[in-house]
This record gives C-alpha cells, sequence and structure tokens, in this order.
C-alpha cells in the first residue's frame, strides 16, 4: 500500500509517495536522496541513521514515514546555515571527533539534541538528585551511548560536545 | 637508509581534510552514490547448517509487483572461481548457516525484502560441527599462516627448557569470536555496460576488489572499474570482497544497464563478511631464578570454515617479542560448518598479545620481580624470529617513559591491595607490537595543473585513517609546497595501482609512491612546470625488509576497577605510549591509536560472538546483544610517542599505527583485573561472572 506526504526535510517541503512499510530512513535515503542520515543497523541499535524530528532526536529507522507526515526532519545537511557548519560540525572537525565519518550525521544530531535537553533540565541515568543536569563528562557519555562509534571517536565526542555547551 | 623528506606539512597537527564533508553527512559512501532508478538486492540466507538446497520455489515471489529477478543454483551464471567463500550459487551444497541460497532483484527495498521471505526454500540436511573439538576429523595443520608465515617453529628444545626452569607458566588463553562490525555495512552498487562493470564497493582496496570481481566473473580487469572514495569502517573485512559482493555482480549482469545496490543487514554482518575466529593458546614460558627467559613456546588451536581456510597468525608475536634460546609455536586448525572468517584488526597480533603478554605477567609475579623489569630483562638483541637486527626497537623506551607518564610506580604490586568505595583497584601493563609492512606494487602520478596546484592520484583507499589529510601531507613535503596546494585524488582503480589499507601499510606503501613521483616531477620539470606537465612512478623496491626486521611497539597501561561484591568491570584509565616512528599528523594519528586502544578495550571487556550449537549460528547478531564498546565504556583513554623516525623503512620515516593500538589493550586489562582481585582471568570477554567463581 502506498501513501502521499509530505516531509519538511531541511527546511524544505517535500512531497513524497511511500509504501506504507517505508521507514522514515529509508524515505529520506532511498526516496528522497537525502543521505545524511545513515543505515548502520535498521534495528535501532547503533545510533547512525539519527535526525531531528520537530527538534527532538529519533532514531530514523525505528520510525514509520507515514507517521511523520507533516513533521519538520532536520538532518546533519540541515543543521549547517548560512554561517557554515553548526558549532557542534565545527567543534567535530576540530576535536577530530570522526575517523570514518559513518556515525557522524547521527552523532552530530544527536549532540544538537542533548545540548536541548540538558539546557531543559531533562535528568538522566546518572543525574544525580533533583538539581538541573551539568554537562559534565558523565552526562555526554550516558545520553550520547545510544550513538556508537567502532572508529573509538568517543573521547573526541564527548570533547566537542562539552565545549559547545559550555 | 631512505632519502628522508624534510617535515614541514608532515608532523604538522592539521584537521583532517574530510572532516567538513563528514559531519554535514556530505561524504558519499557506497550506498549514497546517485543513480537513475536503481534497483535493490535482498538475499535469502539458508536456514540450515550443513546439507543441500532439495527445491527453491519462487513463484509467490516473481508474481509479485515490483519483482525483476530471483536468482538461484539453478539459474545463476556460472562462475570462474574456486574459492569456497566466493563461488556464490553454484551448486546446492550449504556449508554453513545464512549463505545465500537464492537472491531477489525488485524496484524498492520493501519489495525486494517482502519477496525474498516469499521465496520458499527446502533443504536435505546433514549433521554438522560448528565448534572446535566437536569435529570427528579432528585438527589440521595448514600449509601456512596468514601473511605467509610458516605454520610451526621449533628452536632448541623447549621441554628441556621447561623441565629444567626455575619458574614456569603453562596455562591456556582463550579469545573469544568477534565480529568487525564496521558502523557502515558491506555495500556493493553493481552496473553492466556492454561489456564494462562499474562497482561503487565499501572496500579497503579497490585495486584488491577488481582484482578478485574481474578474476570470479572471468573478465579482463580493464573492463572493470571499483570506485569507493569514502569507507565507513572495515577494520580488515572490507579488505576483499565477500558474498554480497559477487551476487550482486551476479544480479546486474543479468539485468544490464541497470544499477544493483545491495547493503547488507546487520544481522548479515555476522555471516557474509569475516570475523576474528575463536582460539585457544597454550602458552609455555621457562624462566631462570632471575627472570631470564629460557624458553617460550605457544600452541594455537582456532576454529577455520571448512570451505574456506583461514589460519590467522596467532604465533608470530611470541616468535619475535623476547629473547629465549628455546621456542617452539605451532598453529593447528578445526575445519567447521561456520562462516569463513578473515582479518580483524591485527590478526594475530591481537589474540597473540593477549596470551602472551598475560603470561609475562604471571611469570613476573611468579619471579616476583615487576613486569616491566622482566621485560627489560629479556629485551632482544636481534630479532629472535629471523635472526636479523631490528631496524629500529624502542620498546623499552615505551615502557619507561609509559609508565613515568602513567604514574605506574605508584601501585603496590600485591594484588587486592587497593580498595576505593567498594570498588577494587588495579594497574596492569602489556606490550604492543605489530609489524611495520610496506607493500609492493604502488605507483602514483603527480600534475601540474595551474596556479601553483598540484594533483597527486592514487588509488588508496580511507575507511576512516585519515589517509586524505596525511597523503596530502606527505605530497607537500615532497613536492616542497604548502599542504593546500595539493588536490588529492584516491578511492578508484582509474588511478594508478595502490595496495590494500591493511595491514597497517596504506600511509608507507602509497606514501612511497607518491614521494617518488614527486621527486622524479621536480626532476623532470624543475620548480616552474607548465599546466599538464605529469611524471608517473613506481614505488622503489622495499629493500629494508631483506636485512632488517620492521616492527612498530608501544607499552599500553590501563587502571581497572572491579566491584567487590558485584564483579563488575570499569576501565577508568588507558596510557598508550608508541614506537610508531615518524608521525604523519598527530591528531589523526592520536584517533587512530586511540581508537584501536578502545576496540582493544571493548575486545577486552564486551565482544563475544556466542555460538549456538544446537542452531549452529551466532546467537547475538545485532548491535543490542553483540555489546561493543559504547560511549559510557570509554573513561580516559590517551596514546602518545616516542616520535622517533625509522629511517630505514620509508621516506617519511613512519610506522603503521591502525592496528598497533588494539594489540595488548586486553592484556594490560586483564594484568590490572588480577592487580586488583587476585583473580587472573584466561578467557576473553573479562565479564563479572568471571570474578565471582
Ligand atoms: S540505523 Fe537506525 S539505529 Fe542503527
Ligand atoms: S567515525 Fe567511524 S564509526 Fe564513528
Amino acid at each position: 500500500m502506498e501513501a502521499d506526504i509530505t516531509l519538511r526535510v531541511d527546511g524544505e517541503d517535500r512531497k513524497v509517495t511511500v509504501d506504507t512499510r517505508t521507514t522514515l530512513l529509508d524515505a529520506l535515503r532511498d526516496r528522497l536522496g537525502v543521505t545524511a542520515p545513515k543505515k548502520g543497523c535498521d534495528h535501532g541499535q547503533c545510533g547512525s541513521c539519527t535526525v531531528l524530528v520537530d527538534g527532538r532526536r529519533v532514531v530514523s529507522c525505528l520510525s514509520l514515514a507515514v507517521a511523520r507526515d507533516g513533521a519538520e526532519v532536520t538532518t546533519a545537511a540541515g543543521l549547517a546555515d548560512a554561517d557554515g557548519p553548526h558549532p557542534v560540525q565545527r567543534a567535530f572537525v576540530a576535536n577530530d571527533a570522526l575517523q570514518c565519518g559513518f556515525c557522524t550525521p547521527g552523532q552530530v544530531c544527536s549532540a544538537v539534541g542533548v545540548l536541548a535537553e540538558v539546557k531543559a533540565g531533562w535528568p538522566s541515568a546518572v543525574t544525580e538528585g533533583d538539581a538541573a543536569p551539568e554537562l559534565t563528562d558523565a552526562e555526554v557519555r550516558e545520553r550520547m551511548s545510544g550513538n556508537l562509534c567502532r572508529c573509538g571517536a568517543y573521547p573526541g565526542i564527548v570533547a566537542a560536545i562539552r565545549e559547545v555547551g559550555a | 637508509m631512505t632519502d628522508q623528506l624534510t617535515p614541514n606539512a608532515i608532523g604538522r597537527d592539521v584537521a583532517r581534510a574530510d572532516g567538513p564533508l563528514k559531519v554535514l553527512g556530505a561524504a558519499p559512501y557506497a550506498y549514497d552514490q546517485p543513480l537513475t532508478d536503481p534497483l535493490y538486492l535482498c538475499t535469502v540466507d539458508a536456514t540450515v547448517v550443513r546439507g543441500r538446497v532439495a527445491g527453491v520455489d519462487a513463484s509467490a515471489a516473481l508474481a509479485m509487483d515490483g519483482v525483476e529477478l530471483v536468482l538461484t543454483h539453478e539459474n545463476a551464471p556460472e562462475l570462474s572461481t574456486e574459492d569456497g567463500e566466493l563461488r556464490v550459487l553454484q551448486s546446492p551444497e550449504v556449508h554453513f548457516r545464512g549463505q545465500v541460497v537464492a537472491a531477489v532483484v525488485a524496484t524498492t527495498t520493501e519489495v525486494a525484502a517482502a519477496a525474498a521471505g516469499a521465496v520458499v526454500v527446502t533443504y536435505d540436511t546433514e549433521p554438522f560441527a560448528v565448534t572446535a573439538g566437536s569435529d570427528p576429523a579432528g585438527l589440521h595443520a595448514p600449509e601456512k599462516v596468514n601473511a605467509g608465515y610458516p605454520t610451526d617453529t621449533d628452536d632448541g628444545d623447549l621441554d628441556a627448557a621447561v623441565a629444567a626452569a626455575a619458574f614456569t607458566v603453562d596455562e591456556e588463553y582463550t579469545t573469544a569470536r568477534t565480529h568487525n562490525n564496521p558502523l557502515e555495512p558491506h555495500t556493493t552498487v553493481a552496473t553492466w555496460t556492454g561489456g564494462d562493470l562499474h562497482v561503487f564497493e565499501a572496500s579497503q582496496s579497490v585495486f584488491g576488489a577488481r582484482r578478485v570481481l574481474a578474476g570470479v566473473f572471468g573478465l579482463d580487469p580493464e573492463r572493470v572499474r571499483v570506485t569507493c572514495p569514502y569507507v565507513g569502517g572495515g577494520f580488515g573485512s572490507k579488505g576483499s570482497p565477500h558474498a554480497g559482493a559477487v551476487v550482486t555482480v551476479m544480479a546486474a549482469r543479468m539485468l544490464p544497464g541497470r544499477s544493483v545496490k545491495f547493503a547488507l543487514t546487520r544481522r548479515q554482518m555476522f555471516r557474509l563478511v569475516g570475523y576474528r575466529p575463536r582460539m585457544t593458546q597454550r602458552v609455555r614460558l621457562a624462566a631462570a631464578p632471575d627472570g631470564t627467559l629460557t624458553g617460550v613456546g605457544v600452541d594455537v588451536v582456532q576454529e577455520s570454515a571448512r570451505i574456506k581456510e583461514y589460519a590467522e597468525q596467532t604465533a608470530v608475536a611470541a616468535r619475535m617479542m623476547y629473547a629465549a634460546p628455546n621456542r617452539r609455536t605451532s598453529h593447528r586448525l578445526a575445519l567447521l560448518d561456520i562462516p569463513v572468517p578473515t582479518w580483524m584488526r591485527a590478526p594475530g597480533e591481537a589474540p597473540g598479545m593477549f596470551a602472551l603478554e598475560t603470561a609475562i605477567d604471571e611469570l613476573a609475579a611468579r619471579v616476583g620481580i615487576d613486569p616491566i623489569a622482566l621485560r627489560v630483562r629479556n629485551e632482544p638483541e636481534r630479532d629472535p624470529a629471523t635472526g636479523k637486527p631490528f631496524s629500529s626497537r624502542h620498546l623499552v623506551d615505551c615502557l619507561h617513559e609509559g609508565a613515568d607518564r602513567f604514574g605506574w610506580y605508584d601501585r603496590d604490586p600485591r594484588p587486592r591491595s587497593r580498595r576505593v568505595n567498594g570498588w577494587l583497584v588495579g594497574y596492569g601493563v602489556a606490550a604492543s607490537t605489530y609489524p611495520a609492512y610496506r607493500m609492493p606494487a604502488n605507483s602514483a602520478v603527480v600534475r601540474y595543473t595551474a596556479d601553483d596546484r598540484y594533483r597527486v592520484e592514487i588509488g588508496a583507499s580511507d575507511l576512516g585513517t585519515g589517509a586524505w589529510t596525511a597523503l596530502a601531507q606527505i605530497a607537500a613535503d615532497a613536492l616542497g609546497v604548502p599542504q593546500d596546494s595539493i588536490d588529492l585524488a584516491i578511492g578508484d582503480t582509474r588511478l594508478p595501482r595502490a595496495t590494500v589499507a591493511g595491514g597497517s601499510s596504506g600511509t608507507a606503501s602509497w606514501g612511497t609512491a607518491i614521494v617518488e613521483a614527486a621527486r622524479a616531477f621536480r626532476d623532470k620539470f624543475g620548480r616552474t612546470p607548465e599546466p599538464d606537465d605529469e611524471v608517473f612512478a613506481d614505488a622503489p623496491e622495499n629493500t629494508a625488509a631483506k636485512d632488517f626486521a620492521l616492527h612498530g611497539y608501544g607499552a599500553q597501561f590501563a587502571e581497572v576497577r572491579v566491584h567487590e561484591d558485584t564483579g563488575e568491570i570499569r576501565v577508568p584509565r588507558l596510557y598508550g605510549m608508541f614506537d610508531a616512528g615518524r608521525v604523519i599528523n598527530p591528531r589523526t594519528a592520536r584517533s587512530q591509536l586511540v581508537g584501536g586502544m578502545t576496540m582493544g578495550l571493548s575486545m577486552a571487556l564486551h565482544e563475544d560472538s556466542v555460538m549456538d550449537t544446537a542452531l549452529g549460528h551466532t546467537a547475538n547478531p545485532d548491535l543490542g546483544e553483540y555489546h561493543i564498546a559504547a560511549n559510557a565504556d570509554v573513561h580516559e583513554i590517551r596514546a602518545d610517542w616516542l616520535g622517533i623516525p625509522d629511517e630505514r623503512l620509508n621516506p617519511m620515516g613512519s610506522k603503521g599505527i591502525g592496528e598497533i593500538g588494539i594489540t595488548g589493550t586486553a592484556a594490560a586489562i586483564a594484568n590490572a583485573a588480577h592487580h586488583a582481585t587476585g583473580v587472573r582471568v584466561r578467557e576473553l570477554p573479562i565479564t563479572l561472572d568471571k570474578f565471582l567463581r
């Protein structure tokens, strides 16, 4: 079965016909040619497909495209604006927070989500007590653990995120 | 000696050249290449371990809208290869669970997956063996082991040395089956136009992929083009194409003019692209009262596949690490009905150095001396394996310098001597080593384009190593220009030939070719060339390998905490000091070394592909159940280097750094865990149950 939907992808309205089995990830990559989000597992276990949907981070392989009709989707490509790359993206380059780069588009989207979550005072599993969370190494590591990096760029990723959040 | 470059761009801490593209998600990996109306392939994989396909009913699949082709052993084109892994769909035989037995090509991924699910395959089954010891045929001695090393060695009389020794170690060490799991799944995109094949292949070697595919399909390599500018990791598994590439090219051949795309599922990554096989090593050490080694023995028993032999060179590190007059090593294989193993980061040294370096720690404890002192005492003057002098060997400096920077001597050497808030705390050390290879058959082109710009071409691959950056730095110094005057082209068989991004040989092999071409260019055209002036050059022969033993070294230090009640283990600190020759780019080099140590940590604590002996397959084939180190598992990991160039190796004075970081890490962690708890874990991964026995 097919469905016609509209997604606002990286600031642009995109109409697309999808199979109702099509994931948001496949709609972006195979139907719309938006290849910034990557498919590392298709099971919600690696984070490489992470995008922001209406501002919140989502693993797009676990989301059906039909269920996202009308949503605002931001990929790593859309994080940049007229002034160039997002500060998180610049910090990733400066801290060499990547090697092969395959997990990176998901990492940077996730990082932008993490910074917003911490700012909004959302606790994580390592937040102590009821105080507002602070952007410590432990908080960043915990919150970024859904984004695997087989190249082992974690120290750079943590440094980059803390630098932007400081 | 090689004529050394004067470092200018080399050694600079410049940002990764492809970083800006990658943070935007704009680097095109194999699957991301824009194509018109591509088709999607989905395979049907065997659900039995051993037997024959009795019948395939594809009628329901073929009836689906959008299905273009169903491939089975009955209609598959004949292949010209005897390679048991690559002979895809050539017979009804099933050799392991998960083998490709059919494939569907359709207009969308959803239809392809649904149609593959609708193909009905029936089997005749046979009894199978999937674990070492369960196979009635017994063990088999390979003719040689990976990288061409001899299977067995025997010098002096090890048994007599053990019998006469003041101190001995005789223990078995087991390393788990582990899967490379690069984040980018293995991917092939194939298009036939006329008699020409173009493949986008996620590959560590475009020329290697071309050679293999041309061979399998009986083609002139000149008719095959392989393109791969970016690779999402590989760690060995993308060193050479596997069954997925073959079936995709096969399907494309039957659908000329159409592009066929196939990316393996994560589950398939556990059976179709290789892995590090499970193995057990019996290590014997014999020592004089002061700890001087009189004998070293390593006997390896490793699992491999019946359809294609893979013998990891596990014992070779023990042949050259420490001096000892009596030494015996052997490799034996259990040939099983399991998927074909292959290279995984530091094949041989990674498991080998876990066993050897844990055994050395055990010996130090028995002799009652510091494990660093024990290693220093057994430092060889020449390579014990070949009798050649070392081109350079700074292991002792790594141990001493690393110990100072880590704070090694703060420790009370007695096990179980430190407790913090319910955690037992320990320090451990282990040595690292990896050969300094440089491959033959590399060439490069240097061309002056205009306006002080030079195009440098070589068919190299960057799987995350930093080749895009490091090769430009090398080219800049070889031409005597700034790095930003270099336009580098890699990742395509239309460029000059290049060897694999593997064996930590890439930078040395490709860099030497680039330097040769740049020097020839300057000789011919001087400092004021005309646009389009160009020189092609082959890298010179690696003469150092004839006269010297060529290796990199390192020392790794771990701080480990084991919870006294639960046995949970944490690694708050890892420190590595390496003898890696001259470092081309400190920023990308540090990432490589830290990345290797991270994978070593993951090997030590997490990774274990569990064999389901009843069903004959990996029971945990996904990233939810096969745990690789996540961000929260990694605390402080630091890597430094001595920075002493080895001028015999290549014009850069560099040694490879891609693999050495994973060697010794697991031993340093196991040794630290022993220091923390008094419990010696000889089987990886080091999980909490092993402290609670
Ligand atoms: S591809 Fe979505 S989490 Fe892995
Ligand atoms: S940079 Fe390679 S997986 Fe993260």
